[in-house]
């Protein structure tokens, strides 16, 4: 191991130690199976905001961005814009319903709502699936940053990763991993933030160059030309404002609000958090334009925030940052990952693992044990699956969120005539439509012209037909329209502040 | 650290079909709570639709603009390309203006909505006589 690797590892000790510590710490808090999955509903806008920003930011906001827009310019920029608008979408249509459901997670809500158990195991497979999608581009994301950052072998990222995150979520469940996610945050502001505040200074003092790397329109912020390109862009600003509302991570989140006022205004926080970090990524693009050609030669952009503090500044200076940026990387993908197998340990808990153990051993043994599974198969498939491009995968992700849950949460609360067969065949629509061309999308199955398109950036289709899909079978099937709807809409609608 | 209350979660099954909330008209299948309800409802979703109308408007239409003149993106105001200082910049206290407006709204219609159900008939809990 050479001596520039000494940064990089200092910080991903750093930051696995202090996780573990505030991890430990929040376990004196954890007590009961509600602390485990929603830190009993206690946690305040401001600390709830820092959680779920520290959450929210992966290793595609913290790394992939920046190399994304260096390399595909100013359409790339709809990615940021779109992860925080998404945020707006949620809150002007479910943040407040959505907390006053009373529900744990996602299947929680779609049976309370819809009394259909054939509805909740369509949810639980569909978060499950998910939350994997979604976990194993972080696992993969870690790899690569450990082999760039300190040169360890590539399955060290995620068996490292995947441990400290276990570690974690096993010890204090939701309670702890607030206080964990909120420290994150603010980690990875000062990671970001900090050193772009030095390299800025460094390009001043350089007489303020202009830099020609990256692709021609590197200005021009729609993909590509005619109609096609019009439609892939709109087709990913679908996705990404819709699907937020339908990530396992995000939604476990707002169940930890103490009541819809505070869920609604937690999401204002966050979305001044999400926009305060998202200023940043597009500055290291435009300096690695002018710095960093050689990355985008290379074919190696998506290193381009781990990179550029060293090919702009030599000695202790470069040091100081690349081991400062390392340590962001590293929280990014550490806080995430514990969203995600929080998530879907809830739901396995639930639906799986509490038959196992066996009720009598209690809630936390079940949990435990989800989490295991829950963490352990992704890591396994992100040892064995290589390749998959994080911000594909993501992007993947996404579009089957904004396919299932989007239009279920969205006419389950505003619709009093969704029916459980409705949701139902309007989660299979969706879910086939957006999972078998993400899944074609991936196998390297990409066809030219208008079918790719369409294939690439499905939202734009899946979205309407899942949610047409469900109006019309509902409407079809209305004589068996849940006999509760309209009083589990009082509830959805009404301020807490009258109901007791 | 704030007080901490140890509130337990809810069993599972239990949210259909038992009302976790006392309503009085609201919750009874009367036709007075199916108007309030509904009236709650009409306008807490006008104001989300509202809502995503302006950022349909603002953000929305950028992509069409841009496409139908392409001109703009070589313009740039304060030494930043047109498109980065818009999507890059801009577009954040955008979304934080719009989410501000919106939960000051939708809890006056909150207020309201309790104001006219309690006025109308006192809950449980108040002491009227």
């Amino acid at each position: 191991m050479s001596a520039a690797a000494v940064p990089g590892l200092v910080a991903v000790v750093l930051v696995t130690l202090v996780t573990l510590a505030i991890g430990t710490w929040g376990l004196r808090f954890s007590r009961t199976t509600s602390d485990f999955f929603v830190a009993s509903r206690t946690v305040r806008p401001g600390l709830n905001a820092s959680a779920i920003g520290g959450e929210y930011l992966s290793a595609a906001s913290f790394l992939g961005i920046a190399g994304l827009l260096l390399v595909g310019g100013a359409d790339m920029l709809w990615y940021p814009v779109g992860w925080t608008a998404g945020y707006l979408v949620l809150l002007v249509l479910v943040a407040a319903p959505l907390r006053r459901s009373g529900a744990y997670t996602l299947p929680d809500f779609a049976e309370a709502r819809l009394g259909s158990r054939a509805v909740r195991a369509a949810c639980s497979l569909l978060v499950v699936g998910i939350g994997w999608l979604y976990l194993i581009p972080q696992f993969e994301g870690a790899g690569l940053t450990l082999r760039t950052a300190i040169g360890a072998p590539e399955w060290a990222g995620p068996v490292v990763v995947g441990g400290v995150v276990l570690a974690n979520v096993t010890s204090g469940g939701m309670r702890s991993v607030t206080f964990v996610q909120a420290f994150q945050y603010w980690l990875k502001l000062t990671a970001i933030l900090v050193p772009v505040a030095v390299l800025l200074v460094v390009w001043w003092g350089d007489g303020r160059p202009h830099g020609t790397a990256g692709a021609d329109g590197w200005s021009f912020p729609v993909a590509g030309d005619g109609g096609i390109g019009l439609y892939t862009t709109y087709s990913l600003i679908g996705g990404l404002f819709l699907g937020t509302m339908g990530l396992p991570h995000v939604v476990v989140r707002f169940y930890t609000n103490p009541d819809g006022r505070a869920a609604r205004r937690t999401t204002v926080v966050v979305l001044a958090l999400l926009g305060l970090f998202y200023l940043w990524p597009p500055v290291y693009a435009a300096l690695g334009r002018v710095y960093a050609g050689r990355l985008v030669a290379e074919d190696r952009s998506d290193v381009l925030v781990l990179e550029l503090p060293r090919l702009m500044l030599d000695g202790l200076g470069g040091d100081l940052l690349t081991g400062l940026v390392t340590a962001g990387a590293f929280a990014a993908f550490l806080s995430t990952s514990s969203g995600l197998a929080i998530a879907v340990s809830g739901v396995l808990t639930q639906d799986v693992t509490t038959r196992l153990v066996g009720e009598q051993r209690g809630g936390v043994a079940a949990f435990r044990l989800a989490a295991v599974v829950a963490v352990v198969i992704p890591v396994a498939a992100a040892l064995l699956v290589r390749d998959v491009g994080v911000a594909q995968s993501v992007g993947l992700a996404f579009a089957v969120a904004a396919s299932t849950f989007c239009p279920l949460l969205v006419l389950g609360i505003w619709w009093r005539r969704l029916t459980a067969v409705g949701a139902l065949a309007g989660l299979a629509a969706g879910g086939l439509g957006a999972g078998g061309a993400a899944i074609a999308t991936l196998a390297g199955y990409a066809p030219g012209g208008w079918a790719g398109a369409l294939l690439g950036q499905p939202a734009a289709w899946t979205v309407p037909l899942a949610a047409a899909v469900m109006v019309l079978v509902s409407l079809a099937t209305a004589d068996r329209e849940p006999a509760h709807a309209r009083r589990f809409l009082v509830q959805l609608h009404t301020p807490e502040s009258m109901s007791r | 650290m704030t007080e901490r209350v140890r509130v337990t979660g809810p069993p599972r099954h239990t949210a259909a079909g038992r009302p976790a909330s006392r309503l009085g008209d609201v919750h009874e299948q009367t036709a007075l709570g199916d108007v309030y309800l509904r009236s709650l409802l009409r306008e807490q979703l006008g104001l989300a639709v509202r809502v995503l109308g302006a950022l349909a408007v603002t953000l929305g239409t950028l992509p069409l603009v841009f496409h139908l003149a392409p001109g703009l993106a070589d313009a740039d105001p304060l030494g930043i390309p047109l498109p980065w200082l818009l999507l890059g910049v801009l577009a954040h206290p955008l979304l934080l203006l719009l989410a501000w407006r919106y939960v000051r709204r939708a809890e006056r219609i909150e207020r309201a909505f309790a104001d006219l159900v309690g006025n109308d008939r006192p809950g449980p809990g108040s002491e009227a006589p």
